[in-house]
């Protein structure tokens, strides 16, 4: 008797273990090997714990938190917090690919982008492409602003995904987006039929729509090449020998000392770093700033012919660094930079000083 | 008798700092036969005692290479002691390989991605410091106490994990390659990039240690009847998130914290990222914060905006995720000059997102016919896998290409049969056959020849 409840209860912890560490592996890919019940790893998550994080919204909706936003609200933060990037009518392709062109009213109507088929727009817009209005809600709330993410509240995101709709025709200027009739929105959404999953691509089983044979002997091919690399993009990656060892089978191409070619240009991709651009890195200030052109903030180049002339341009960008500023290069204001070390916050005013224009 | 001469492929090489800056670009200027007047010029000079830094092609019996005849400071004085670098360094001869942006792909450069040094590496494994980078929003250094991994949504516990808790966990280690699903995407249309660093350098392969998927979906309770997707989200500033089919997350899929034996490097996720063995490298969330279970794709961001591939339809295909069978030869290859005629070793990478690579053929003259490479070992599902094939050079123009096939029986296709189905607008998911081609001045470039 003794024995048969011992026998049930092995069976049963055999059972335990195998519901805990069910593997689904296939043969060739043995999981790991464990006869131990996995307990007591890890804790549950408490309900605030959830909420604090679990802010993805599905295209279902699902997900999706109470909550209101007009267009005109959606105007003034996309003017203080958004414009700078993506243009005052989200058209600017000057830091992001543009979010707002190529779709029609009769897009509207459709629900495929038109501008997608035959070619009519120089670019492929957010607009053009996005099929669910939920993605551009989730993602707008979890990622934007650029240098500030989550920092928009509920409201301030249904106000700007109303404004961007607004300015692609979707939603009339006195619109007042909200959870309850977002689906209006949806049906609205100029590529709202625009995306399939009919391909084989998915499912690692999925069969391929491309199908090749492998020809061993006499293959046909075609009489002439389809295309060799431009001249002008020869040294547009920089030049190759400075780009791999310079020893070993073959040798790397010297654009530097061939006469068949322009020396690399500025445009280099292995532009000699300097030690002010490694600081700048390091301390974060190149996700807002270029040396050779702006994105959200200012080109180094621009502060430095803007203050170079200036007796006391070292303190005063050192003041801008360390405590921030706004209005001078446009409605972004630029955080303070507590996180960068005085001695640091020096030497990167120094080297933006140093940058010609 | 003179066996040199009739042993094909026989190769003198070339001592140290023999090719003057002149000589390189001779060869590309196509000027053969340098080497040959090079040679006598030395052993002229070496026979009136002057002296020389390089050597005569048939060095006279009392005199020879300098490297070796002249012994260097280095055999001649103590070197430096143990932990003199207490995490070692490459040599300060490699530094030219790094990994690189690509001027004028993307213009923030938080936002971009830098390719491996494809050209520059051997085997299969990519130094953890050359791996290539691609962020959505930045990369950032995450302290690991603080880090937590959630797993919520449709499990019947939601719990949290501590990177104590995560390391406590069964674990595995494999190697996979990954690939980013825009990998080649500049040459759609045309040829637009030197070398294979721009060509495939959104591509590398590592030993992954962490712990599977299922086991933390099991430990959490996750509803194997409706739960048909698995939400990864990151902790950085994008908080990226990438839908999960439910039969990859069960198969493979890693919760990983290791990375070639150490720990994850902060640009590649560290303390923790997601590995999705042969899906596109937008899946494999870094810096892991949360993983979610539905029974509905999330339509994220990057789902909808980007990584969809436009078809000549007009339609975009979205979830397109499996990395399908791709290979190129990364030696010789576009960039790079011939150094003579004679023997090479052709070598290169084959990869496929279905499984293990059964076989790579190689053409010498653009596709007209082809000769099976050597694989080497170990062939693994889902990593990369070195071919190799040796080659006599006979100083002619030539076409190299590499052709893989893997355990699916699927062949990797020219440009033209990928166009012919999917235009040249998709962007992603071009795992065309790469050509090469090799001009009698010894030069290597890029070329389509479909």
């Amino acid at each position: 008797m003794f024995k048969r409840i011992e026998l049930v209860v092995l069976a049963t912890l055999a059972a335990c273990a195998v519901g805990a560490s069910g593997f689904a592996w296939s043969a060739d890919r043995q999981g790991p090997a464990t006869n131990a019940v996995i307990a007591g790893v890890g804790r549950s998550a408490t309900p605030a714990e959830i909420r604090a994080w679990d802010i993805d919204v599905r295209p279902d909706f699902k997900g999706l938190p109470k909550g209101s936003g007009t267009v005109a609200h959606g105007q003034d933060i996309w003017e203080g917090k958004c414009a700078s990037c993506h243009g005052t009518f989200g058209e600017s392709n000057e830091v992001f690919t543009p979010m707002i062109g190529g779709t029609t009213k009769d897009d509207i109507k459709t629900g495929h982008v038109a501008a997608l088929t035959n070619n009519s727009a120089p670019q492929r817009t957010t607009m053009m492409k996005v099929s669910t209005v939920s993605t551009l809600w989730d993602y707008i709330h979890r990622a934007m602003p650029w240098n500030a993410p989550k920092s928009l509240g509920t409201d301030e995101v249904y106000a700007v995904v109303a404004y961007i709709l607004n300015m692609a025709d979707v939603l009339p200027n006195d619109f007042t987006l909200s959870d309850t009739n977002i689906a209006q929105a949806q049906a609205r959404l100029p590529n709202r039929n625009g995306m399939t999953t009919e391909h084989g691509l998915w499912d690692v089983r999925g069969k391929s729509d491309v199908k090749s044979v492998a020809c061993m002997k006499n293959c046909p091919v075609a009489d002439k090449l389809g295309s060799e690399l431009p001249a002008a993009a020869r040294d547009a990656n920089g030049n190759p020998a400075g780009q791999t060892r310079p020893f070993g089978e073959t040798h790397a191409i010297n654009l530097a000392s061939s006469d068949k070619a322009a020396p690399a240009s500025a445009t280099s991709a292995a532009p000699a770093k300097s030690a002010g651009l490694e600081l700048a890195t390091s301390s974060g200030c190149v996700a807002c700033h270029a040396v050779n052109n702006k994105i959200v903030g200012p080109a180094f180049k621009s502060v430095a012919q803007k203050y170079k002339g200036r007796s006391d341009a070292e303190s005063y960008l050192i003041g801008k660094i360390k405590t921030g500023g706004s209005g001078v290069w446009g409605a972004v204001p630029m955080p303070p930079q507590p996180h960068v070390k005085d001695a640091d916050v020096k030497a990167l005013a120094q080297w933006i000083l140093t940058i010609d224009p | 008798m003179d066996t040199d001469s009739n042993c094909v492929g026989r190769l003198r090489r070339a001592p140290e700092n023999f090719l003057s800056a002149e000589d390189i670009a001779a060869v590309a200027a196509g000027r053969r036969g340098f080497l040959k007047k090079a040679f006598a010029a030395a052993g002229a000079s070496l026979a009136t005692g002057a002296s020389v830094r390089a050597l005569a092609a048939e060095p006279a019996a009392d005199a020879g290479d300098p490297a070796i005849l002249t012994l260097p400071e280095y055999s001649k004085t103590l070197g430096k002691p143990v932990a003199a670098n207490g995490y070692g360094v490459p040599s300060k001869f490699e530094h030219n390989l790094q990994r690189r942006e690509s001027p004028g792909l993307t213009r923030v450069s938080a936002a971009s991605v830098a390719f491996a040094p494809l050209q520059g590496l051997f085997g299969i494994i990519t130094p953890n410091g050359l791996h290539f980078e691609r962020h959505h929003q930045g990369w950032i250094d995450v302290d690991p106490d603080k880090h937590r991994l959630m797993v919520n949504g449709m499990v019947s516990n939601a719990k949290v994990y501590t990177m104590d808790d995560v390391m406590r966990l069964p674990s595995v280690s494999r190697i996979h390659f990954i690939e980013c699903g825009a990998n080649s995407s500049m040459e759609w249309g045309n040829v637009a990039v030197p070398t294979v660093q721009y060509t495939h350098g959104m591509l590398s392969c590592c030993e992954f240690t962490g712990v599977p998927l299922s086991v933390l979906l099991e430990d959490c309770g996750f509803d194997r009847k409706n739960g048909k997707f698995v939400l990864a989200e990151g902790a950085d500033g994008s908080s990226m998130t990438r839908s999960i089919a439910m039969d990859r997350a069960l198969d493979d899929a890693i919760v990983a914290y290791g990375m070639n034996g150490e720990m994850l490097r902060p640009e590649n996720g560290y303390p923790l990222r997601l590995v999705v063995p042969g899906v596109q490298g937008v899946s494999w969330v870094k810096w892991l914060r949360r993983l979610k279970v539905g029974d509905q794709p999330w339509g994220t961001k990057d789902e909808t905006i980007h990584y969809v591939d436009l078809m000549p339809s007009g339609q975009l295909r979205q979830y397109t995720s499996i990395q399908e069978c791709k290979s190129v030869i990364t030696a010789p290859s576009g960039g790079q000059t011939m150094l003579d005629k004679g023997f090479y070793n052709v070598s290169g990478i084959a990869w496929s997102g279905r499984g293990k690579i059964k076989r790579v053929d190689v053409s010498f003259d653009g596709g007209r016919n082809w000769t099976t490479a050597r694989l080497e070992n170990p062939v693994l599902t889902k990593a990369l896998t070195r071919f190799n094939l040796g080659w006599t050079w006979n100083g002619g123009p030539a076409i190299l290409q590499s052709r893989a096939i893997d355990e699916t029986g699927y062949v990797q296709p020219k440009i033209s049969e990928l166009r012919a189905v999917r235009g040249t607008r998709s962007i992603y998911h071009n795992n065309a056959i790469q050509s090469w081609k090799i001009a009698e001045s010894g030069e290597v470039s890029n070329v389509q020849a479909y």
